[in-house]
């Protein structure tokens, strides 16, 4: 092979070649890249991710229609559809962690802490990764529902999509954190990951109204940020663009992105030793 | 290449106990040399070889590598270096050439010419019919040529690899060696390549130069076969009937270049141990001399020394019994990875070290002193 093709002129001191530019953006985009290629290679992995939300649909829609629809008052699906959305971001970011542990137990991890790349940018480009089967799934989810009679509001379905692409940001570093902090007891991440997880769902409202539940569990709910954006899909998919519960959404997404992105990047910088 | 001095690291595992893990390692390294570094587990050959490569910083002491000091210049020295570590460096579910692409852009450079990189390295590491198969699907040969592949993607003039044959068959080490050998001569300047092991054998065959790492120090350093000649010295041993064992003994001593004598008796017979410092030589004098004082020898053995041998006359410990985790019988089924020296390697010699290695011990600690 010609190895003198890359560094014509190599000198003595190979120190004293040029440091390659480095910046925050190509970093996170080298990363982002490798975690997308093998989703982008093997598509149909995705699909796997959509057999839990369809058995919702499938299976607890039908029960939701007819025990709680009255109640819902007008449209099930308008109800339920956003709320599946939300669930799906949940489960699929909030595991996300394990895949960062298996390259911590290989030597991924310590392959690219030896390299120059920046170390949030390792973060970072992870947790972009996670919006795209969230986007890809919930359209999915959104188009397999239309022949059974979700009539959405088309704007309002995008602007869902990108709010619960935003959420998984959060979710998804949170994750990845998690799976730092726990690096020397693996066992920790999914006691965690399941402690925190059923609870988030259960207060968010996602599968029964919550105005029917007792004051604490309101009270609760109020300081899940899940709830808001659960919320917002509704208040979103109905039409209702302009309504506070859209807002409130939003501030929820973001709020848990950057809290998600500020922890996970300390975990990441923190994880060599 | 590598200048480091007093290199010491403290794992603090509770508030009564600290692990020394390495005590003040000084170190220099030219470029173009070949090291290794041995010593059993937990000698702190990996953990210095994690300082050198900043994963983690020193307690106290310092580290130039490749010019930069690896605390205040962390960037620099990881821009230089390639690393392979004990781990595997690519993903499950990655494919080859993804990541051996995805590596030179790391490194800085563009697409196109990392994608020619990936090729070059596909082709001269032996992975060009694996290029685009997912990473869980190699063998573990496969994989391991392509952890080097990773670390050589952007030419470094100096390379660590740590324990890179640990798990494969002799086979397949064997070809990996070739191919790190290969790259190595491949560079414009041959590369500087520092490795950790506890194979004796590789240590032996591949290094120039041995760093013999026990409990975070140095304690030995120089050519495999300067540390043999000066530290253990070749083994004859003679065989004959008990009643003759002193008189041999007497023999042995007088005659030149010996160091140490040791008498075992095993059975119906005695064996009559002799280190010396050339054994091939001295063997046919042993003979002449014992011959004419009516000694009947019925066998001869000559055994050059291994790497191991080094070590157990620095620490008195065999480090086969210490380093070889999977081999359940420790020492005893080892024999092969042992000696490559031309010499025989006699079992009978080699249980009677593992049995008596305390007498042994002290009969070479007396040849260093």
């Amino acid at each position: 092979m010609s190895a003198a093709t890359l560094t014509p002129g190599t000198t003595t001191r190979p120190s004293a070649r040029p440091l390659p530019r480095r910046s925050f953006l190509r970093d996170t985009r080298i990363v982002l890249v490798r975690e997308l290629q093998p989703v982008v290679r093997d598509p149909f992995s995705l699909v796997f991710g959509l057999v839990q939300p369809l058995v919702f649909l499938g299976l607890f829609g039908p029960l939701l229609a007819g025990s709680a629809g009255e109640a819902l008052g007008g449209d099930v699906w308008l109800w339920f559809v956003p709320a599946v959305l939300a669930m799906t971001t949940l489960f699929g970011t909030s595991v996300t962690g394990s895949n960062l542990q298996l390259d911590l137990s290989s030597g991924v991890h310590e392959r690219m802490l030896v390299t120059p790349l920046s170390r949030p940018a390792q973060l970072v480009g992870r947790a972009l990764k996670e919006m795209v089967p969230i986007v890809v799934q919930s359209a999915i989810v959104v188009l397999v529902m239309l022949p059974f009679g979700l009539r959405p509001d088309p704007i309002g379905t995008v602007l869902t999509l990108l709010q619960l692409a935003v959420l998984g940001i959060g979710v998804g570093s949170l994750s990845y954190a998690l799976a730092l902090a726990v690096r020397k007891q693996e066992w920790m991440f999914w006691v965690v990951q399941q402690t925190f997880l059923f609870p988030v769902m259960m207060l968010s409202g996602m599968l029964l109204p919550l105005e029917n539940g007792p004051a604490w569990m309101q009270a609760a709910s109020s300081v899940n940020p899940l709830r808001y954006v659960v919320d917002s899909g509704r208040a979103a998919f109905a039409g209702d663009l302009m309504s506070s519960a859209v807002a409130w959404g939003w501030v929820a997404a973001v709020a848990t992105a950057v809290l998600g992105l500020v922890v996970g990047v300390r975990a990441m910088v923190r994880s060599a030793d | 290449m590598i200048r480091t001095q007093a290199l010491t690291k403290d794992f603090v595992v509770s508030r009564s106990r600290t692990v020394h893990a390495v005590r003040g390692i000084s170190l220099d390294v030219e470029p173009g040399e070949l090291v290794a570094v041995l010593g059993p587990n937990g000698a702190g050959k990996t953990t210095t070889l994690r300082m050198l490569t900043t994963l983690i910083p020193p307690t106290s002491g310092t580290a130039e590598v490749a010019g930069y000091d690896v605390v205040t210049h962390p960037d620099r020295v990881r821009a230089a270096i390639g690393y392979v570590g004990q781990g595997g460096a690519g993903g499950a579910s990655q494919r080859v050439r993804d990541e051996l692409v995805t590596q030179g852009e790391i490194y800085g450079l563009d697409r196109r010419t990392a994608r020619s990189r990936a090729g070059e390295l596909t082709e001269a590491l032996d992975l060009t019919e694996q290029a685009d198969r997912k990473i869980e699907s190699l063998s573990g040969g496969q994989k391991r040529r392509l952890d080097v592949a990773v670390g050589l993607v952007h030419e470094p003039s100096l390379l660590f690899l740590d324990e890179p044959s640990t798990g494969l068959d002799p086979h397949n080490r064997a070809n990996l060696w070739q191919h790190i050998l290969r790259m190595r001569t491949a560079a414009a300047e041959p590369m500087t390549i520092v490795l950790t092991t506890h194979y004796l054998d590789e240590a032996d065959t591949f290094a120039e130069r041995v760093i013999v790492v026990d409990h975070g120090q140095v304690i030995a350093d120089d050519t495999a076969d300067a540390l043999k000649a000066e530290l253990a010295g070749d083994l004859v041993t003679l065989r004959v009937p008990p009643e003759h064992a002193a008189p041999l003994a007497g023999i042995a001593e007088r005659a030149s270049g010996t160091r140490s004598v040791r008498v075992l008796r095993a059975g119906g017979v005695s064996t009559v141990e002799i280190r010396t410092a050339d054994g091939p030589g001295a063997a046919p004098g042993l003979l002449r001399a014992a011959d004419a004082a009516g000694v009947p020898v019925s066998r001869v053995d000559v055994t050059r020394p291994t790497l191991d041998d080094v070590f157990l006359g620095l620490t008195g410990r065999s480090l086969r019994e210490t380093a070889v985790v999977d081999a359940p019988d420790g020492g005893q089924g080892t024999v092969a990875t042992g000696s490559t020296g031309g010499g025989s390697t006699n079992l009978t010699n080699n249980s009677s070290t593992n049995n008596s290695s305390d007498s042994d011990s002290s009969d070479k600690k007396e040849v260093l002193a």
